[in-house]
């Protein structure tokens, strides 16, 4: 049996994925950053405000719900509901931004700067930033500032200013590119903030660490109140981080099912996705080896999902170590799945999801089906679907 | 021996500072790299590094991704770079081309057989931007197998241990980065460069160059004053942005790039007189 906790070694590496494939001019504040991380990890007093902040900040935990009706409605396992919808922000990505600030803080950095596809990760950084009174910069792209008008407004409240990028395709992978030159042009007092799980080391297992509270809890929460272990944990997959925070803490529990749900987009054949795992290659995109979406002359494409937060042309390492070692499976729901997933569950349960964690609840949904009553699966609520409302209506042809 | 290694050695020989411009392959127009490299050579180029485009250039400025853009959309893909070296070489044996760029696309492409078919292109050296030593095992023993260097980086954030480490890997000669940035950013800061470049000197006989950041006569004579070599990239790839036929290119590289070529000879003599 493999030990999953050995992963990443010390240069980042989850076998031949992840690593610090970056530029020289990087290279300082990436070993900055890892060793400043690798210290605060092992430090009593730096979890423990790490974890005061998550309970009193963010509002952990987050409960685990059963959702009676959904799983009546939908007939097979008992379906549960990790509520990260209900983290202060709405969605998991606060647990990241709220470690890594207290970080910054240590190193005695001022600025802070992020990039931000849906404008979530943005939010939540312009949040934590606020609190620390710390300048804060977001870097996105205008084809995102444009779809998520509410966001932009958000972060600007909150004081950040929103850089907007019209490189290459004008969204999230443009936004990290433009806010890695601007980490290089700025190390001596800037953090750089990242969202997912993905990037040169050490972000992959740093984002992961912060979010794992997402499992730990889940864990002792559904052994409280079923016994044992659940039979199998559903997350979506853009970047990654809601599904490692999710997934990491049953790594080493084989009977635990993992399951990864990509963007489909417009249908696998229309070529218009985001499923870098099931049909993108191996490659090296922002600082690490992974599986990304590439042309044949191995040029970074546009990717397509209905939720923006799923938009991405790679994914975080970890995840495509775990399809290698077939520990976690990689599935897919489409656009139209995550919207009758996203209507039926606030419908039946009165919870809007974020259209990106309707694409878990759409696979969830299938799952449960297969299986029998006695089986239990959680699949992770990351969002709320607010900010998604606008999206949903103009489908619809009605003008909120 | 290697092009750049005898290049390096004559120009030493001559006391002479070697200026390498920066293009990228493709940009404006495809059919337009190879008379601009001939006429990079003619006015004075010692060395052309060429760059091969990438969708998601990370370590460059606006100017060299929107180059990049441009090229892409007009076609450019891997191999046409390499066919652009070959086209070069047909008229040209001598002067060494030096490709640069990002990791992905030679994935996608194979390494072997990238480096194999560059080789036989007659590529000079590879300057991979996000492929440091710790990751370049494969890529490093490809490039000795075929006969080519392999340029690294050196930022002035790199520490004296990583320099020595960086120094042992790399072949042909280490390119020092001016500035914290990217490439064809503002200012220079001349003292805690020549801090740098003495650092390196005192590791390593390898030639050194200087970059990112150098942008007319006065900051290429400056930064000559401390190095073996002057890379000179956004500053040159901006000038040839609104060309529209080889015309326009030649009269544009000539215009720019031999008052350089003078410069960072006979001035930066002078300068190291006083």
């Amino acid at each position: 049996m493999i030990d999953y906790y050995q992963y990443p070694d010390l240069n980042g590496h989850f076998e031949q994925f992840g690593g610090i494939f970056a530029s020289e001019t990087l290279m300082h504040c990436l070993k900055e950053l890892s060793e400043s991380y690798q210290k605060v990890k092992d430090s009593k007093a730096f979890q423990k405000e790490f974890h005061n902040d998550l309970a009193h900040y963010v509002g952990r935990p987050s409960p685990l719900y059963h959702a009676k009706r959904l799983t009546q409605t939908v007939g097979g396992a008992q379906i549960w509901l990790k509520r990260e919808d209900l983290n202060h922000t709405g969605a998991h990505k606060i647990n990241n931004t709220v470690g890594q600030i207290l970080l910054a803080k240590a190193m005695g950095k001022t600025r802070i700067i992020a990039e931000t596809g849906a404008g979530q990760h943005g939010v939540a950084t312009a949040t934590v930033a606020a609190r620390m009174g710390l300048k804060c910069i977001v870097y996105m792209g205008e084809v995102d500032i444009q779809r998520q008008a509410i966001n932009v407004y958000r972060m600007k409240l909150l004081g950040a200013e929103v850089i907007s990028v019209n490189s290459g395709s004008k969204t999230l992978k443009d936004a990290l590119n433009e806010a890695m030159r601007d980490w290089v042009s700025n190390v001596d007092d800037t953090f750089y903030i990242i969202g997912t799980v993905a990037g040169p080391a050490p972000y992959p297992e740093m984002v992961r660490d912060f979010n794992s509270i997402i499992g730990k809890e889940a864990k002792e929460q559904f052994d409280k109140q079923v016994g044992g272990l659940p039979d199998a944990l559903v997350a979506c997959v853009g970047g990654g981080s809601n599904a490692m925070g999710l997934f990491h803490e049953f790594l080493n529990d084989e009977t635990v099912h993992l399951f990864g749900v990509e963007a489909a987009g417009h249908g696998m054949r229309s070529g218009q996705h985001a499923a870098s795992i099931n049909d993108g290659e191996i490659g090296v995109l922002h600082g690490n080896r992974t599986h990304v979406m590439s042309d044949d002359d191995g040029q970074i494409i546009e990717t397509h999902s209905i939720s923006a937060g799923l938009d991405y042309p790679g994914v975080g390492p970890e995840h495509a170590f775990l399809n290698l070692k077939k520990r976690a499976k990689y599935v897919l729901a489409n656009d139209e799945e995550a919207l009758n997933a996203f209507h039926l569950l606030t419908e039946v349960e009165g919870i809007l999801p974020a259209l990106e964690s309707a694409h878990a609840v759409a696979y969830g949904m299938k799952l449960a089906q297969k299986l029998e009553k006695d089986k239990h699966i959680i699949i992770n609520l990351s969002g709320r679907g607010d900010k998604d409302v606008h999206t949903i209506a103009a489908l619809e042809g009605i003008e909120v | 021996m290697n092009k750049l290694d005898t290049t390096f050695k004559q120009l030493a020989k001559e006391q002479k500072k070697a200026l390498i411009p920066f293009i990228t392959a493709g940009h404006p127009h495809p059919l337009m790299t190879v008379p601009a490299m001939h006429a990079l050579v003619k006015n004075g180029a010692d060395i052309i590094e060429l760059g091969m485009p990438f969708s998601d250039p990370m370590a460059d400025g606006v100017v060299i991704q929107q180059s990049s853009e441009k090229a892409i959309a007009a076609g450019m893909t891997l191999s046409s770079v390499l066919d652009i070296v070959s086209e070069f070489r047909e008229s040209n044996e001598n002067t060494p081309v030096v490709l640069m760029g990002y990791l992905n696309p030679i994935e996608k492409y194979g390494y072997h057989q990238f480096v194999e078919t560059a080789a036989k292109a007659g590529v000079n050296g590879l300057l991979i931007v996000d492929s440091p030593p710790e990751e370049s095992d494969l890529l490093s023993n490809l490039l000795k197998i075929n006969n080519m260097n392999q340029i690294f980086l050196i930022a002035p954030t790199t520490d004296k241990k990583r320099q020595m480490f960086i120094l042992s890997k790399a072949s042909g000669f280490i390119y020092c980065v001016a500035l914290k940035g990217v490439t064809g950013a503002k200012s220079l800061e001349y003292d805690d460069l020549s801090k740098q470049i003495s650092s390196v000197k005192s590791i390593s006989d390898i030639p050194v160059a200087i970059g990112f950041g150098v942008k007319d006569v006065d900051s290429a004579v400056a930064v000559a004053q401390y190095s073996d070599a002057v890379v000179i990239g956004s500053a040159l790839v901006q000038r040839l942005d609104d060309c529209h036929d080889q015309q326009d290119i030649e009269k544009a590289i000539e215009k720019f790039i031999k008052p350089i070529s003078e410069a960072i000879n006979c001035r930066s003599d002078k300068l190291q007189k006083q």
